[in-house]
C-alpha cells in the first residue's frame, strides 16, 4: 500500500509502541475523553477566562497566541493531511512549498510561543490569575509549551540552521497511516529525533485535550456568523429534577 | 364572520416590573436579600443582580452608562440599520480572544472578607487584635477602597457627584444648582429587555429569551465564557463568574415567578415599591421600534410596541398565539400595564440604549415636593406644585437624560399627574369636596386618578404582583405530597448521585421551589417534615421546633452497665419521649 512501507521485522518493539499503540491511544482519549466531557462536564466545558483579573497583558498575549495557533494548525494541515503528490499536481513545487512552510510555520511558530510566553509570565506574576491556576492547568502549560518548543524547534534546526528536511515524505504518510488504519511505524523510526519528541509530545497533550480547558476549541462559535441575533427558547417543560416516568407524562 | 388568518397578528407575553422610585428608601434590603438568594457563592463575590444605586452618582459598575467607553447595546448605522455598537458578529470573533470592552474588576470592586479566626486564636498581647480584610480573589491583605455602593448617599457631593456620567451632559451652572436639589436611589435588577443586547452578543448562543414569559437566561451549560454579553449589555447587568467561568445574570428569580411569586427583591422590598405583571406584546413590531430614527421617540415607540389586553381583537390573536386563557386575564389585571399604558407614570430606563427594557421606573416627584414644602408654601396644593414642577428643570432634566433619552416633555407629564394625584387625594382626605379640574388638568378622570392612587398607594400583594402560575401541569409534584416516589428527596436514592465530576458539574439540581403551602403545612404540622433516612441533612430554617430530626443532635453513646447514669442525659431522654 505505502511505497515506504517496511517489512514487520524492521521494526521495533518500541517503535510500534511509539508510533502504534500511542497514537491509538491518544486518539481514543481524545475522541473519547471528549463525548465523555461533553456528557458529564456542559457546566465545566469553558474557557475559564482570566481577563477579569487582569486585561493589559492578555491583550497582548492572548491575541497573539490563538492567531498564531490558528495558523500553526492550517500549516498542520497542509503539511499533515494533504499528501504531496496533491500539490505537485497542482504545480507547487517543493521549494516553493517548502520555502512558504519554513515562513509562515516560523513566523507563526514564534508569534504562538510569544504569546505563550506572555501569557504563562502572566499567570505567574499576577497574583489573582495565579490564585485561579489549577494543578491540571499546570500540567496543560507544560505540556503545550513542551509541545510547541519542540516543533518550533524541529523547524528551525532542519531547515534554517539545516539543510531543510521533507517530512512530506516521512511524517505526514505515517501520520496518515494512522488514520487509514494502517500504521507504519517504520516511517517514523527515520526522522530526525526532534520531529519524534515534537510528535510525542503532541500525543501526550491529544491524550490530555478533553481533561483540561483545551476543550474550549473545539466549540469555537462559527455558528454565531450565521444565527440570527435574537434566541428564543421555550421554557424546559419540566419543572421537577427527574424527567416523568414513563405512563405519567404531563397531560 | 371569521377574520382571515393572515390578519392575526403575534402575540407574545412578558414578566415585567415597575418600580416606584418615589418610595425607595434606599435600605439595600432588596439588594441583600437577592444576593443571599442568588450570588452567595465563591466566584460571584462581587456580582449584584440586584443593586441600589445614589443618583447622582457612579452608579454599579462604576461609569457604566458612558456608552462611549463601554460600547454596550444598539446603536443605528449610517444606512439606519440596527447594529451592535461594539460591533457585529466578525468583530466579535476577531475580538474573543482579548474582549476590549470587558470592565476590570476594579471597575466593579476586588470582592472582600474579614480574617476573623485572628480574633478567636491570636495569642495574647497588649493590644486588641483585629480582622484584617483579606482579598477573595488573590488571598492577600488588601486596602479596601471601594465597593457596589461605595458612594451611597453621597449624590450631590462635589466629590463624586461630577463623576456621574449623565451629569456631564447637562451644562456646568446646571450641575452646581444640582447639588443643592436633590437626590435619590435607583434600584436596578436586569431589564430583561424585548431586544436584548446581551443575547444577539452571545457567540455561543447560550443566552435566550423565553418565549413563554420574556425572561433571559444565560444557559449554564451552553455558556463557554466568551465574556461578549458582559460587554454587548449597555445597562453592565451581566457578571462573569471568574471561579466557574461563565456568565451570569439576574433571572427574575424564575422558579419563584413560575409558581406565581414574586421575585425575592420584590417580596422583600420595604417599601413595597415594585409592582409585577405581564405585558402583551408584538414581537413583529420590536425590530422597527428598536430602530426608531430619534432617541427621544424611542419611549413612545415602546410603548407602541404593547398591546392592549382588553381589546377583543389583541384577546382573540393572543389566544391563537397560544397564550393560555388565564395568562391573558391576568395581562388584563396587570399593575405592570397599567402604570406604563392606562396611567402612563412609568418610564423606561436608558430607552436610547435601543434594548426595549422591560424594567419601568415611575420617576419621584418627593424632591420637588420638599422644595415647595422648605419655602413655606403648601406643598400640596395644585398651584404650587404645577409650578415648582415647571421650575424645578433641573431634577427633570437629569430624570430626562435617565427615562427619555433627554426629552423633558414626558418627565414633566408624569410629574405633574402624579402631583395632581396629590393634590386632588388631598382634598378627599380633609373631607373636601374634590376637584374635578384637577384629574381633568392633566388629562385624566376622577375615577381614573382615585384608581391610580389605589394602585400607587393602597396596593395589596395580589395587587402589585399580578403573576399567573407557568403551564407546566406538574401541580401535583410541586405539592411534595407522599404519593410521589418515597425516594426522590434531596439526595436521596430516587435522585442519582453525583456526577464523576462531583456536585458542582454535571446537570445541576433544579432549585428547590418551595412554595407558601408547602412552608405553611411544614409550620403547622406535628411531625418533623424532613424524611427519615441515614443521609438526612438538618435545615435549621425548615425545622418546626417539633421533635428532634435525625442528625440534628450527635448519637448518644450506647449506656453501658458499669457506668453511673448521667442525671443530665436522662432527664433529658425523659422529656424526649
Amino acid at each position: 500500500m505505502n511505497p515506504h512501507a517496511a517489512t514487520p521485522a524492521d521494526t521495533g518493539a518500541l517503535d510500534s509502541l511509539l508510533w502504534v499503540v500511542l497514537p491509538y491511544l491518544a486518539l481514543v482519549a481524545f475522541v473519547a475523553g471528549h463525548a465523555w466531557r461533553y456528557r458529564y462536564d456542559k457546566f465545566g466545558w469553558t474557557t475559564r477566562s482570566s481577563q477579569l483579573y487582569e486585561n493589559r497583558l492578555l491583550r497582548i498575549g492572548s491575541p497573539l497566541f490563538h492567531f498564531g495557533i490558528l495558523f500553526v494548525v492550517l500549516g498542520h494541515i497542509g503539511g499533515l493531511v494533504i499528501p504531496k503528490s496533491w500539490t505537485e499536481t497542482v504545480g507547487v513545487s517543493e521549494h516553493t512549498y517548502h520555502l512558504a512552510a519554513v515562513t509562515l510555520g516560523t513566523v507563526a511558530g514564534v508569534a504562538t510561543l510569544a504569546g505563550l510566553a506572555i501569557l504563562i509570565y502572566r499567570r505567574r506574576t499576577v497574583g489573582a490569575v495565579f490564585h485561579a491556576t489549577t494543578r491540571n492547568d499546570k500540567l496543560m502549560y507544560a505540556v503545550l509549551a513542551l509541545t510547541l518548543a519542540l516543533g518550533l524547534a524541529a523547524t528551525v534546526d532542519s531547515n534554517i540552521v539545516g539543510g531543510g528536511y521533507d517530512y512530506r515524505t516521512t511524517i505526514s504518510p505515517w501520520f496518515r497511516s494512522v488514520f487509514s488504519f494502517d500504521p507504519d511505524p517504520a516511517l517514523m523510526s527515520g526522522a530526525p529525533p526532534l520531529f519524534r519528541l515534537h510528535a510525542l509530545s503532541a500525543l501526550l497533550l491529544f491524550g490530555i485535550w478533553p481533561f483540561t480547558r483545551l476543550v474550549h476549541m473545539l466549540t469555537a462559535p462559527v455558528g454565531y456568523l450565521t444565527r440570527p441575533y435574537i434566541v428564543y427558547r421555550s421554557r424546559d417543560p419540566q419543572l421537577s429534577a427527574r424527567a416523568p416516568r414513563r405512563g405519567w407524562e404531563r397531560t | 364572520m371569521p377574520r382571515r388568518a393572515q390578519t392575526r397578528r403575534r402575540v407574545m407575553a412578558q414578566t415585567a416590573m415597575v418600580m416606584n422610585l418615589d418610595k425607595c428608601i434606599g435600605c439595600h434590603t432588596c439588594s441583600v436579600t437577592c444576593k443571599q438568594a442568588w450570588t452567595n457563592r465563591p466566584g460571584v463575590e462581587y456580582v449584584w443582580f440586584n443593586n441600589v444605586e445614589t443618583r447622582p452618582g457612579q452608579g454599579y459598575p462604576r461609569r457604566y452608562e458612558d456608552q462611549e467607553k463601554w460600547r454596550g447595546g444598539w446603536e443605528l448605522n449610517k444606512r439606519g440599520r440596527l447594529t451592535l455598537k461594539a460591533g457585529g458578529r466578525v468583530s466579535k470573533l476577531l475580538n474573543i480572544f482579548s474582549n476590549p470592552r470587558l470592565p476590570a474588576l476594579d471597575d466593579y470592586y476586588e470582592p472582600w472578607t474579614y480574617d476573623y479566626e485572628t480574633l478567636t486564636n491570636a495569642p495574647l498581647q497588649e493590644h486588641t487584635p483585629v480582622a484584617r480584610p483579606k482579598s477573595l480573589i488573590t488571598g492577600k491583605d488588601i486596602n479596601i477602597t471601594w465597593s457596589a455602593n461605595w458612594d451611597d448617599d453621597l449624590g450631590g457631593s462635589p466629590d463624586h457627584g461630577d463623576k456621574d456620567v449623565i451629569l456631564a451632559n447637562i451644562a456646568d451652572q446646571v450641575k452646581l444648582e444640582f447639588e443643592q436639589t436633590f437626590m435619590f436611589y435607583l434600584p436596578r435588577i436586569c431589564e430583561h429587555c424585548l431586544n436584548p443586547s446581551c443575547v444577539a452578543s452571545c457567540p455561543s448562543g447560550a443566552i435566550y429569551k423565553r418565549t413563554e414569559d420574556g425572561i433571559v437566561l444565560v444557559d449554564q451549560d451552553r455558556c463557554r465564557g466568551w465574556r461578549m454579553c458582559v460587554s454587548g449589555c449597555p445597562y453592565k447587568k451581566i457578571y462573569f463568574n471568574h471561579r466557574t467561568g461563565k456568565a451570569e445574570k439576574c433571572t427574575f428569580c424564575y422558579p419563584r415567578v413560575e409558581v406565581g411569586l414574586p421575585t425575592v427583591c420584590a417580596e422583600t422590598c420595604v417599601g413595597r415599591l415594585r409592582y409585577i405583571g405581564l405585558v402583551l406584546y408584538d414581537p413583529d413590531q420590536v425590530l422597527q421600534a428598536a430602530t426608531t430614527p430619534k432617541d427621544t421617540d424611542l419611549y413612545e415607540a415602546q410603548r407602541a410596541v404593547f398591546l392592549d389586553p382588553d381589546d377583543p381583537r389583541v384577546i382573540a390573536d393572543a389566544e391563537h398565539s397560544g397564550i393560555p386563557r388565564d395568562w391573558i386575564q391576568a395581562a388584563q389585571r396587570s399593575p405592570v400595564h397599567a402604570l406604563i399604558n392606562t396611567y402612563r407614570v412609568a418610564l423606561p430606563l436608558h430607552p436610547e440604549y435601543r434594548t426595549l427594557p422591560m424594567v419601568w421606573y415611575i420617576p419621584p416627584l418627593s424632591p420637588v415636593v420638599d422644595q415647595v414644602r422648605t419655602t413655606g408654601y403648601d406643598a400640596e396644593d395644585r398651584g404650587n406644585l404645577f409650578a415648582a414642577v415647571e421650575a424645578l428643570r433641573i431634577p427633570i432634566d437629569y430624570l430626562a437624560q435617565l427615562f427619555t433619552a433627554g426629552d423633558p416633555a414626558p418627565v414633566d407629564a408624569v410629574l405633574r399627574r402624579l402631583a395632581a394625584m396629590r393634590s386632588y387625594m388631598r382634598d378627599i382626605n380633609l373631607g373636601r369636596e374634590p376637584d374635578p379640574a384637577i384629574p381633568a388638568s392633566v388629562g385624566m378622570g376622577e375615577e381614573q386618578m382615585y384608581d391610580m392612587y389605589r394602585l400607587l398607594a393602597l396596593a395589596k400583594y395580589d395587587e402589585r404582583y399580578v403573576i399567573p402560575p407557568a403551564h407546566a401541569e406538574q401541580a401535583h409534584s410541586l405539592e411534595e405530597l407522599a404519593t410521589e416516589c418515597s425516594l426522590d428527596y434531596e439526595d436521596g436514592p430516587g435522585m442519582g448521585g453525583s456526577g464523576p465530576f462531583g456536585d458542582a458539574s454535571g446537570t445541576p439540581t433544579p432549585i428547590a421551589v418551595e412554595n407558601y403551602r408547602l412552608l405553611r403545612e411544614r409550620q403547622t404540622a406535628d411531625t418533623p417534615a424532613t424524611p427519615h433516612a441515614e443521609t438526612t441533612r438538618v435545615n435549621l430554617l425548615n425545622w418546626d421546633g417539633k421533635g428532634h430530626p435525625p442528625g440534628l443532635f450527635p448519637t448518644s453513646a450506647p449506656p453501658t452497665d458499669n457506668t453511673e447514669p448521667n442525671p443530665e442525659k436522662s432527664r433529658r431522654d425523659d422529656r424526649d419521649r
